[in-house]
This record gives structure tokens, C-alpha cells and sequence, in this order.
């Protein structure tokens, strides 16, 4: 016993973790909720601000707005995604080697810069197609408006599809093929099978991705706000947006009125969680079994031309409108018109403007400071969780998963009220960003460490100790190293999604810490189009050479990568 | 000498551990032997420090190494553990992966590079030091995790079910390869395992553990032929229990008839008791020497080449299995008389 008093330091390692883990998540949620009970001069509680929320005309049109959005996006990304997944995994689509990636090329495209995309497309005159719809029929309007709600639901709708895509693909890819034969041996056809066999055994898969679909069109707030805003019609988070432009900004009743949002999410994930978590069709997950592709016959062209239209909407289409917006002096004269044709744009946004150029600097800045600190505090939580190092050490993990159901503007509203008020007063500087995007991907960069630290055996960290290294010194020699890969890796998939993160930007941005996404809002808001689809086209150019350039480093062996850092 | 007292460890409300005495010698190999959950891996754990005990204390001579108010942490015990996963570093090549223990105790360059060295010469994985794990099978994996451990020069080894990860010849090969390890270096070992003749093989001494309890300690020849309990008596090698009670010391009534047994266990008449014989000890021909007798119908019989094996049934519905020469056959169904020398017979605590 004599010497044991020796200080264990690693405590004050966890402890540091949980602290920022608590300011992280815990202030601005518990801000959110007493905002919502402030009254707007500041004395004392009161109930009134869930009235004036919940109690005007003008302010429930956008709830009603939001459900009908939902409801049909999740509709038609389902009734798109589900035959397209059939149609890529199970049958002999031609082709079918490509639309995944042009899925995937969806997905990772933000629907902001869809929405900005598709506004070239199907502005009411402006519009390429309308204005390709007019030369041809000589007519005096195209029939397309993208300002609209329909418009809206159509561009949400297209960036959604992935999520059923790639949960409905998923499942038919583990699917034995046996299951069908069973059907077929019994007398019944192909599209009978299809019907009564595969897609029950892959509707939990497609519930999920009707769910997630739902959600994320509830809380997208990058798509409404350059879609509806000039249309002069709100859903509930270009409203919480308008809380906060007028002057002076109502804080509070945007608390009051970002709460519904915050429940429906937390019901709809927790519904999600069940359905998918539930495994009762256990089968679904079967090992072994040989999967075959269906052949399409006479139909396998017909089909290929149907399997092509959503990627072309939504990644051929809008990245070519993109591209000739940005590389047009200027946009209403038609990219073919003469001397129209220009990189001045790119010189305008990379060079020329110091404002795009700062903008473009402090989203790098911002994104790599979030996340280093999300990653830190992420791994240290999942290694205290997992090793079971303090009591009640699930409820760290369950608050930093928690950020997950808050919808990124909710989350700006709390960081909002708790970073106005002492002890930290960080409006107004970056620091106010890097929490933000620090805690709204915390629960990636957690979910991420749990499953890295999981894999890795405690007896490996155990071995160190015997041989006299303290705990400090086993995380060090044995398990950080063993764990590199997945930290960086958790890295990047924190700060990919920092560096496009608009809905909770845009509520804390201040002049002087401007980003890409607040920039190119601020060019959409003064109908500088070119600069936006330069910018957005910078952007995805940045995300696209980060994560070559992390793929190419962390493709190497392990082994061999520490053999090299020596 | 590692001293255990009284030591226990509960989770919730399971018992791992149920206070267990036990003495660790210096320079033995002690196995604790028993089934999955017996709480011979917690025992090991609590030894390492790893775990703190909620009762009972582990002392090493006159020093405190666990007790319910604090434990020494493992990284200043002077213990070595191999794991059952081996836990060989895989970031670390092999001469990395021994080299560790001596950085920690910030031996020089030098002396590092001849001790590895050694050591490697010791386990046979001299040409192997710069390969990586990943490269290795799991044979010299255990070799590597064997070095790792013994190139620090601990005062204990312990070992958590070093060889359950081998295949069945590598498993025989290492078995003597520890005993030969611990014979070179003398090193006292604590050497956890389910599976007796690995016990048997490595152990000066094994402890038989059950739901966290020793049941009993002692040579590999005393627990195999002087069982204490009828657990241990069944768990090491096979026989057969004939449950009764004690009429006096040596003579216990059983559903079967008296029998007379050699009896250590000091129970007193009347106690619930048992008789074990050993299946190859029972005989269908009756000794010289003074035996019991017990009557019976052969219901199942199976030829092995090297011994016949009879399942003999008792008229009260108790079963006796026979292993016998090869010569003796007997017909299915046949009335037999079993013949059970009272030398070969033991009472057990039941």
C-alpha cells in the first residue's frame, strides 16, 4: 500500500473530457429550453412565447408547410430509391456499375448547392430549362418555377432518394437468393416473387429510409431558405430564420418555437431505432447463400432509361448548370452568348475578393479546429465508456450521441443563447462556429471512436500495464497508435460536413467570420448567382481533393505506415 | 511467496470470487483449474490488479498488494500476464513488442538490444524479431507474448489460458515448452486453465476451483487419485460416483449395498457422502486383494481397440462405467458382478 498515494493523472484526463463534453452539448440544449421560458426584456419566466409562437396564423402556416414537405418528399424518395435499389442489386440492369456512384455522388452533394442548382435550371424565366423550353415551342413562358413549394419538395426529394438507395440495396445485398428459389420452386413468376417475397423482407429497410427521408426534409434549412424565401412563403426553418433576421431578434419565441421540432425529431429517430434495431427479419441477415441477379430481358433498356433519370436530376444535371453559371460572365445572357465565356468568376472568388478568400480560409480553419476537438473529447468519452471507467459512464456516451436528434438549426438557436451569456461569450468570434460544428458532429466522430476503440482488445492495453507502464503511458505507446487510422478517419468525417454546414452557420456567423456557406448565401441573397456556383463548385473541389488525399494515406497498411513514421 | 486470504469479488449480485485462501509458493507453477465461470480467470485479474477485491487481501511477503481499501496498480506489481489473446502488439515488430517492458524501466540501448536477444534465443524466436505479428502464426505469436513478458525478469507469471487459442498438436508442443521455460528460469507461475492435462503437464500443483470456491489443492498425482470432493474427482478425469451416507469411518451405505472406501475426508456418521472409483479401477474378475461387489446387467458396450467400455446397470437404476482389457467380452445384456477394490474406492464429500 505504501505507494499507492501516487497520483493517477489520467483522471484529470477524463475529467477535462467531460467538461468540454458538458459545454459542448449540455449548455446550449439547457439554454434552448430556458430561452424558451424568457420573456424578451429579460424579466423572469413566462409561458408567452410558446403563445405568440403557436397562436398566429402566419406562424403555423410554415408547421403545416413543413409536414406537407415531409410527407411528400419521404413518398416520392421511397417510391424512386426502393425500385432503383432493386433494380442496381438485383437484376441485370445495364449499366448498373455507374448509378451507384452517381447515387453516391448525390448524396455527398450538399442540397443546398442542389437547390442553388436547380434555381438555374428551373428559375421562372431564367431558368436553362425554361429558356430551352421557350426556343423550341416559341412560347412565351417555360413551364417550370422552381420557387415554389412543389419546387422545394422536388429538389429535397431528389437528395434524399440515397438514403433508401443505399438501406433498401443494403438489405437485398445480404439477401439470399434461396429465399426467392423457395418461391420459385413453389410455382410462383419473377415479378410475383419480387412483389411477395423480396420487398416485405425489405420494408423494414425501406421504413427507414421513408423516416429518415421525413426528417431530413423537416430540418433541412439550406434548400427552403434560397428555394422559399424569394417566394415569399416559410416551412418551420426559414421561419426560425426570419426570427432571427428581424430587428431586434426574437430569440425567444424561435426557443419556443424550434421545441415541437426538437420532439418530433427525437420520437421519429427513437421510431427509426426500433424498426431498424428490432432484427426480426433475422433472415434478411443470413450468412452464406448465393445471390443471383434477375434478368430484365426486353425490358432491360426500357428500365436502364428509368434507372437514369434520378442521377441525371439530381448530379449530371445540376453539376453541368452549375459549372456553366460559373464560368458565364454573366448568367442572364445565356452561356453561349459571345465572350460570355470566362474564368473570371474563379479569379473573382480565389483571388480578387479578399472576402471569399477569408471566407473560404476560416471554413478550413474552423473545420479542422472542430474537428480536432470533436475528435479528442469523442475518442476519450468512447474510451471511458467502453473501458468502463466511472459509474454511469453510458450516460456520457448518451450525451454526446444526443446532438444527433437535434436538427442543426435548433442546435445554432442554443448556441446562440448559451454563448451570448457569460461564462463564455463567444458570439461574434469563431469560437462560436467551432463549438457549433464541434458538437453538431460530435456523435459521428463518437459513434465512430466507439466502433475503433471496440475493435481493439483491452488485453493489448493491459499487456503495457503488467510490464510497468501507467495508464497515461499504455494510451499512449499502445493504444493511440493501434487506433490512428480510425481517429483520422473520424477526423475527416467531421470535418467534411464543417466545412458545407450552412443551417447553423448562418445563425452565428457575425461579418467578420464569414464561411463558404454564409458567403454564398450572402451572394444568393444580392442575386450574385455567378459567385455562388463558383463558390459551391470550390467547394466540393476542396472536399473532393481532401478526402483523395486521405483515402490515399489511409489505404496504406497499417504496419507498414508506422514502419514509415519511424 | 503470494499469500491469498479470504479474497473475494462480486459483481451486482453474482459471486466471481467467494473467499478463497490459497498460497502461492516461490518458484512453483500453480494452475488454477476449473470450468468457464468458476472464477479462476477473476482470480487471476484480482492477482494482477486489474480488479480491486470487495473482501480479503493478497499480500506478497509482508506487503499489501490488494485489499478492499485500495490495490497497487499492475504496472508496479512485478508481475507479467500472458494473455489468452496473446495481446501481441501489432503496430510493434517482435523485437519492439519485447523491447517494451525494458524501455519502461529505462534500461539503456545496449542492454536492451542483448536482453531481447536473449530472451528471443530463449522462446527460439531469434531469426524472427523484425517481423510483425501479422506475420506470424499463432504458435509464435504465444512465443513473442512469452518473451514479452519474461525479458522484464518478473518475480510472477501469470498466465490466462495460454494455449486455448492453438490448435490441439501446437497446444501439446507448448504445454512443455512453458514447463521447460519455467525450469530455465525458475520464475514462480500462476497458470489459469480449464483443461486438466494441460493442469497436469505444467503444474507443480493445481487448484481446483468451482463457483468460485477452491475446492481443492495438491499435486497433479493427489488430486487425480485422492479426489477431496466429488466435484474435483469428476472434473478430473472420469468416474463414478456412488452417492450414500456414512455409516463410520470407510463404510458408506449406498443404494447398492455397503461399500468400504479409503476415507480422508474426516466426515462424521451419518454425513451425505459419496463413493468415486475410477472407470479402469472397477474389474469384472475378482481380485486378490479385498474388494467390494456390486451386481449388474450390461446395457451398453463399446469396443475400442485398446479397452472394451461397458455402461453396467445397477438394479436401484445407478449406471457404472467399466473400462476394461480389450480380452473381457461380455454380451449385451448380460447379469455381471463388478468388482470395486476398496483401495481403488475413495469417499468424497458430496
Amino acid at each position: 500500500m505504501s505507494r499507492r498515494s501516487r497520483l493517477d493523472w489520467s483522471i484529470l484526463l477524463w475529467l477535462a473530457a467531460v467538461v468540454v463534453l458538458l459545454f459542448l452539448v449540455i449548455l446550449p440544449l439547457g439554454w434552448l429550453a430556458v430561452t424558451s421560458f424568457q420573456a424578451g426584456d429579460g424579466a423572469g419566466l413566462t409561458a408567452g412565447n410558446y403563445v405568440t409562437a403557436f397562436s398566429r396564423r402566419i406562424y403555423l402556416e410554415p408547421i403545416a408547410n413543413s409536414f406537407k414537405v415531409a410527407i411528400s418528399v419521404a413518398v416520392i424518395a421511397v417510391l424512386m430509391g426502393t425500385p432503383l435499389a432493386w433494380l442496381v442489386s438485383r437484376t441485370d440492369l445495364p449499366g448498373r456499375q455507374f448509378i451507384r456512384p452517381l447515387i453516391l455522388a448525390a448524396f455527398v452533394t450538399p442540397s443546398f448547392l442542389g437547390a442553388n442548382a436547380w434555381i438555374f435550371l428551373a428559375a421562372p424565366n431564367s431558368g436553362l430549362l425554361n429558356r430551352l423550353w421557350t426556343a423550341l415551342f416559341h412560347v412565351e413562358h417555360g413551364p417550370f418555377n422552381i420557387y415554389s413549394l412543389n419546387g422545394l419538395i422536388f429538389v429535397i426529394a431528389l437528395y434524399s432518394i440515397p438514403y433508401t438507395f443505399s438501406f433498401v440495396s443494403g438489405t437485398l445485398e445480404l439477401m439470399a437468393s434461396e429465399l426467392e428459389d423457395a418461391a420459385t420452386t413453389l410455382g410462383s413468376g419473377p415479378f410475383r416473387t419480387t412483389w411477395q417475397i423480396t420487398l416485405p423482407l425489405a420494408l423494414p429497410a425501406i421504413l427507414g429510409g421513408f423516416l429518415l427521408s421525413f426528417l431530413e426534409a423537416l430540418e433541412v434549412f439550406g434548400p427552403p431558405a434560397f428555394i422559399l424565401i424569394p417566394a415569399r412563403q416559410q416551412v418551420m426553418t426559414t421561419q426560425l430564420y426570419l426570427f432571427f433576421a428581424e430587428f431586434p431578434p426574437k430569440i425567444e419565441v424561435a426557443a419556443a418555437y424550434a421545441m415541437p421540432l426538437l420532439l418530433v425529431t427525437v420520437f421519429l429517430l427513437y421510431v427509426q431505432r426500433r424498426l431498424l434495431g428490432r432484427r426480426r427479419f433475422v433472415t434478411v441477415t443470413g450468412k452464406g447463400g448465393v445471390r443471383r441477379v434477375m434478368s430484365l430481358g426486353r425490358w432491360r433498356w426500357p428500365f436502364f432509361a428509368l434507372a437514369l433519370v434520378p442521377p441525371a436530376l439530381s448530379v449530371i444535371m445540376p453539376y453541368g448548370a452549375l459549372l456553366l453559371v460559373s464560368l458565364s460572365r454573366v448568367w442572364g445572357r445565356g452561356p453561349l452568348a459571345p465572350g460570355n465565356l470566362t474564368l473570371y468568376w474563379y479569379r473573382y472568388v480565389l483571388i480578387d475578393n479578399s472576402e471569399t478568400r477569408v471566407a473560404i480560409l476560416h471554413s478550413l480553419e474552423y473545420g479542422a479546429a472542430a474537428a480536432t476537438i470533436a475528435v479528442v473529447v469523442a475518442t476519450l468519452i468512447a474510451f471511458i465508456v467502453i473501458r468502463r471507467l466511472v459509474p454511469l459512464g453510458s450516460w456520457l456516451g448518451f450525451i454526446a450521441m444526443a446532438p444527433f436528434v437535434v436538427p442543426g438549426i435548433v442546435l445554432a438557436i442554443g448556441f446562440f443563447a448559451a454563448y451570448t451569456h457569460p461564462p463564455l461569450l463567444l458570439y461574434g468570434t469563431g469560437g462560436i462556429l467551432i463549438a457549433a460544428y464541434a458538437t453538431r458532429f460530435l456523435p459521428i466522430a463518437f459513434s465512430n471512436g466507439n466502433s475503433v476503440l471496440a475493435g481493439i482488445n483491452v488485453d493489448l492495453e493491459n499487456a503495457a500495464r503488467t510490464l510497468g507502464a501507467g495508464r497515461i503511458r499504455a494510451l499512449g505507446a499502445i493504444t493511440i497508435p493501434l487506433l490512428r487510422r480510425g481517429i483520422l478517419s473520424g477526423w475527416l468525417l467531421v470535418f467534411i460536413p464543417a466545412l458545407r454546414e450552412l443551417s447553423a452557420s448562418v445563425f452565428l456567423f457575425t461579418p467578420r467570420t464569414q464561411v463558404i456557406t454564409t458567403k454564398m448565401f450572402d451572394f444568393s441573397d444580392a442575386g450574385n448567382y455567378e459567385a455562388v456556383s463558383t463558390m459551391g463548385i470550390v467547394m466540393m473541389v476542396v472536399t473532393f481533393a481532401i478526402v483523395l488525399a486521405a483515402f490515399r494515406f489511409l489505404g496504406r497498411d497499417v504496419t507498414r505506415s508506422t514502419a514509415v513514421a519511424r | 511467496m503470494i499469500v491469498l486470504e479470504g479474497l473475494r469479488k462480486t459483481y451486482g449480485e453474482s459471486v466471481a470470487v467467494d473467499s478463497i485462501d490459497l498460497t502461492i509458493k516461490d518458484g512453483e507453477v500453480l494452475a488454477l483449474l476449473g470450468p468457464s465461470g468458476c472464477g479462476k480467470t477473476t482470480t487471476l485479474q484480482l492477482l494482477a490488479g486489474f480488479l480491486t477485491p470487495d473482501g480479503g487481501v493478497i499480500r506478497s511477503r509482508e506487503r499489501v498488494l490488494s485489499s478492499r481499501s485500495g490495490v497497487v496498480p499492475p504496472e508496479r506489481r512485478n508481475m507479467s500476464l500472458i494473455f489468452q489473446s496473446y495481446a501481441v502488439w501489432p503496430h510493434k515488430t517482435v523485437r519492439e513488442n519485447v523491447a517494451f517492458g525494458l524501455q519502461v524501466r529505462k534500461v539503456s540501448r545496449a542492454g536492451i538490444a542483448t536482453r531481447v536477444g536473449d530472451v528471443l534465443k530463449v522462446v527460439r524466436m531469434a531469426e524472427y524479431g523484425d517481423r510483425y505479428p501479422s506475420e506470424l502464426s499463432g504458435g509464435q505469436q504465444q512465443r513473442v507474448a512469452l518473451a514479452r513478458a519474461l525479458v522484464v525478469e518478473p518475480q510472477t507469471l501469470l498466465l490466462d489460458e495460454p494455449l486455448s487459442n492453438l490448435d490441439a498438436n501446437l497446444r501439446e508442443e507448448m504445454r512443455f515448452e512453458i514447463r521447460r521455460l519455467h525450469d530455465t528460469t525458475g520464475i514462480t507461475m500462476v497458470y489459469v486453465t480449464h483443461d486438466q492435462a494441460e493442469a497436469m503437464v505444467t503444474a507443480d500443483r493445481i487448484a481446483v476451483m468451482n463457483g468460485g470456491r477452491v475446492e481443492q489443492v495438491g499435486s497433479p498425482h493427489d488430486v487425480y487419485e485422492k479426489p477431496a470432493t466429488q466435484f474435483v474427482a469428476s472434473f478430473i478425469g472420469r468416474t463414478n460416483t456412488l452417492p450414500g451416507r456414512l455409516v463410520s469411518p470407510g463404510v458408506v451405505e449406498t443404494a447398492g449395498g455397503q461399500l468400504r472406501a479409503q476415507d480422508d475426508t474426516g466426515a462424521a456418521a451419518g454425513d451425505a457422502v459419496a463413493v468415486c472409483i475410477r472407470p479402469h479401477h472397477v474389474l469384472l474378475v475378482r481380485p486378490e486383494a479385498p474388494t467390494n461387489e456390486l451386481r449388474g446387467k450390461v446395457v451398453r458396450h463399446a469396443y475400442l481397440g485398446e479397452s472394451r467400455d461397458y455402461v453396467v446397470l445397477l438394479a436401484d437404476g445407478t449406471r457404472v462405467r467399466v473400462q476394461a482389457p480389450p480380452t473381457s467380452e461380455q454380451a449385451m445384456d448380460a447379469a455381471i458382478t463388478l468388482y470395486l477394490p476398496v483401495a481403488a474406492c475413495r469417499v468424497v464429500a458430496s
